[in-house]
């Protein structure tokens, strides 16, 4: 088992998302998170997939997925100097004897505090691990309710994570060859 | 122009050269068949089961190399269209499906007839579209010929609302189609082309195997130049026949589960392996991991995805058949490959495994190879899938592209009927055949109708061998002769096909064989023969499931033959 870190730039069209996610479950990827939104050229839009569980080749997959007419560009993100982010909000319990401390470990995560009732809801940005700690920290005081939105990602350093362009025969490497790079990942 | 949706779909059928649409009408898509009258170039066929609609273009798309087109009505018009979609989508064959849909309001709403046929298909298509905007609809439609034909080729599926075919809109021809995300590449990269030329220079054991791409990409020429300046072998895979001419004397015959036993051991001992234009498909490889052990691979094909898929590549060529063979044929020296030759031929003559034996029975390998000795390697053979189209496949060593054709990656029973129906349309004048299994062609005879209808002389051979033979091979060999479900209870064949308003003839004796075969020729209509062949024939050499292709078996010497017991 292994995860991987993928971005899909795809037209913006109904059923595209459908598509994909066929191409995934088909080859028996479990889409552990998938973040969906407009990218900066209009009609395009992001997709951020973190997948689960291969029993395929993630290349094969990816080749798989620049057969749906719609998508644009794949890159593997996993291998490479990304930033990755997760925003999670977090409804936890606060009684005037815990208030500050959950205050306190709001504070060490840089989080946010967005609305304070008996309940206070948490706003925390960060990776994965991140998130998955400040979970954990805020479980003994009763986490009412949580929403994830998933991992967004893109490389460091300039230019955009998925140029447009892309020959499919320079995208292709023979098996085995070193590790997917960004935008020469076929 | 303003036009309606109906008439916009017949204007573009019109314009893409559309010369048949096998259809069937029903609710939501009465609005086009209005418009047929006003489109005299095209004639609808009316097929008895939209299933054969799909197959019967399909097989007319792969002999004129043009796409074959569809409509149906929603609902279950759509959804019996899916097996002959899926049998399109493997074969790599282009088909463009027009699907009427409820009207738009009802979607979602589980109006009557209602199939969400886009989702459906998803898996199944290249592309499809559910159109909900009229000015979209000339679009949908120029981009589903498109998709469908370029790269490699497959299923478009467009679906229209009947509301949407009944609303007005300006018509719209674009000149040329530049989709962001679709951009198939067809010339091989010049560096892989090289390196593919050295490992040929170097090679000593080489050989070719030649798939579907080559018949695809109409690359005949282009594959002979390049066996014959290399002196390479030639094996085809079962769609890949007709690629290459089987009288040619580099070709070779089939290689896997029941391809040509020199051509399996030829695979396993080869240094090189050619695949061009195919897949590696299980039972072409076997056993994966024991597959050609001593072999370096250069693999051509236009899809990337199929590179790397199932086997190691140590060259691989993403490209069109024809322009990679013709880049390749450019690059590489002419050379000789005498002792690979002579032991290819040694191992041949030492194992003869598809000469049909002298003998008194009936035999289904003697049914069939009288066919082809009647027929020679340039008319166009259809067959079904099982035993009989195993047996066909090891002995119709064609000469044209698509003189063979089958359903070789779904393995669709019943295919033979309407897909002979759809070779007939494409060449008119030619004698066609097609090789039925007494199970399959239970499964879309009512085509027979269709045959008789638009006068289309088919010639029918159903190989009757009272059991679905392909499965109680496997079940005698694999499940210790537990016959379970194979069994064929039987209608009167000779009757059926009169009822029908074809010619009926059976043959019970080896000794009626080429008479019948000589009446159905000179017969100007369609005729069905019914082979009443051994019953427990076996298809050998055979390559157990799970083996290697260094594990084929022969057919064991002196089978016994088993009397015949009449179902019916």
């Amino acid at each position: 088992m292994s995860k991987h870190t993928i971005v899909a730039l795809v037209e913006d069209r109904p059923g595209v998302l459908n598509r994909v996610a066929s191409k995934w479950r088909q080859r028996g990827f479990n889409i552990e998170s998938l973040a969906v939104g407009h990218s900066e050229i209009p009609g395009l839009s992001r997709m951020t997939f973190t997948v689960d569980g291969a029993t395929h080749d993630i290349e094969q997959v990816t080749k798989h997925l620049y057969k749906v007419i719609e998508v644009v560009k794949i890159t593997d993100l996993t291998h490479e100097d990304m930033v990755a982010r997760e925003l999670a909000l977090i409804k936890v319990s606060a009684t005037p004897g815990t208030r500050s401390s959950i205050i306190e470990i709001v504070d060490i995560f840089r989080a946010k505090i967005v609305d304070v009732s008996p309940d206070s809801v948490v706003e925390a940005t960060g990776t994965e691990d991140k998130v998955e700690a400040i979970i954990n920290l805020l479980q003994p005081y009763g986490i009412r309710e949580l929403v994830r939105t998933g991992t967004v990602a893109m490389t460091r350093g300039g230019g955009p994570s998925a140029p447009i362009e892309g020959e499919p025969h320079k995208r292709y490497r023979p098996a085995g060859e070193g590790k997917p790079k960004v935008g020469s990942l076929l | 122009m303003k036009m309606t949706g109906a008439q916009i779909v017949m204007e573009c059928l019109a314009r893409e050269g559309v010369e048949y649409i096998f259809g069937y009408p029903g609710g939501a898509n009465l609005p086009l068949y209005d418009r047929l009258k006003d489109y005299p170039q095209i004639q609808h066929i009316l097929v008895r089961h939209e299933q054969a609609a799909a197959h019967a273009a399909d097989a007319y798309a792969r002999v004129t190399g043009k796409p074959g087109v569809v409509w149906t009505t929603s609902g279950p018009g759509a959804t019996n269209l899916v097996t002959g979609i899926a049998n399109a989508w493997m074969d790599s064959v282009p088909i463009v499906c027009i699907t009427g849909a409820v009207v738009s309001w009802l979607i979602g709403r589980d109006g009557f007839q209602e199939a969400d046929i886009t989702g459906i298909t998803i898996p199944i298509t290249k592309h499809n579209a559910l159109v909900l905007d009229v000015n979209e609809l000339a679009p949908a439609i120029q981009e589903a010929f498109y998709i469908a034909t370029t790269g490699r080729p497959g299923p478009v599926l467009i679906d229209i609302p009947r509301d949407i075919q009944q609303q007005e809109a300006d018509f719209v021809w674009r000149d040329t189609i530049d989709l962001r995300g679709y951009k198939p590449v067809t010339e091989g990269h010049p560096l892989q082309i090289k390196r593919a030329a050295e490992l040929i220079a170097e090679a000593q054991r080489p050989v070719i195997l030649a798939g579907h791409g080559v018949v695809i990409s109409r690359a005949r020429e282009e594959l002979i130049e390049f066996a014959e300046k290399t002196n390479i072998p030639v094996i085809a895979t079962l769609l890949g026949l007709g690629g290459f001419p089987g009288t040619h004397p580099l070709f070779m015959g089939m290689p896997g589960m029941h391809g040509m036993y020199w051509n399996n051991m030829a695979i396993s001992e080869a240094d090189l392996l050619i695949g061009v234009g195919m897949r590696f498909d299980d039972r072409v490889t076997g056993r994966l991991k024991d597959f050609a052990p001593k072999a370096k691979i250069i693999h051509v094909d236009i899809d990337p995805a199929e590179i790397g898929k199932n086997v190691k590549v140590a060259v691989p060529i993403v490209g069109d058949v024809k322009r990679v063979l013709q880049a390749l044929n450019r690059e590489v020296e002419p050379k000789r490959h005498d002792d690979w030759l002579r032991w290819l031929a040694e191992m041949r003559a030492g194992h003869p495994s598809i000469e049909v034996r002298e003998e008194e029975r009936l035999t289904p390998q003697y049914v069939i190879k009288r066919i082809y000795d009647h027929n020679g390697p340039n008319a166009y053979y259809v067959t079904g899938v099982g035993q009989h189209q195993m047996w066909a496949a090891q002995r119709f060593w064609v000469d044209r592209p698509y003189g063979f054709i089958t359903s070789g990656g779904l393995g669709t029973m019943g295919f033979e009927i309407p897909a002979a129906l759809g070779v007939q349309f494409a060449a008119p004048k030619e004698t066609v055949w097609a090789i039925c299994g007494d199970g399959g062609f239970q499964m879309t005879m009512q085509e027979l109708t269709t045959c008789v209808e638009y006068e289309l002389p088919v010639k029918f051979a159903i190989i009757n061998n009272g059991y679905l033979g392909m499965v109680r091979q496997w079940q005698q060999l694999f499940y210790n002769r537990n016959y379970s479900g194979v069994r064929l209870f039987q209608p009167d064949f000779v009757k059926l096909a009169e009822a029908f308003g074809a010619r009926g003839l059976r043959v019970t004796d080896r000794s009626q064989v080429d008479a019948a075969i000589q009446d159905a020729l000179s017969h100007p209509g369609p005729v069905v023969i019914d082979f009443e062949v051994e019953e427990e024939e076996n298809v050998f050499p055979m390559m157990p499931p799970g083996a290697s292709l260094q594990e084929t078996i022969e057919e064991p010497a002196g089978e016994p033959a088993r009397p015949k017991e009449k179902v019916r």
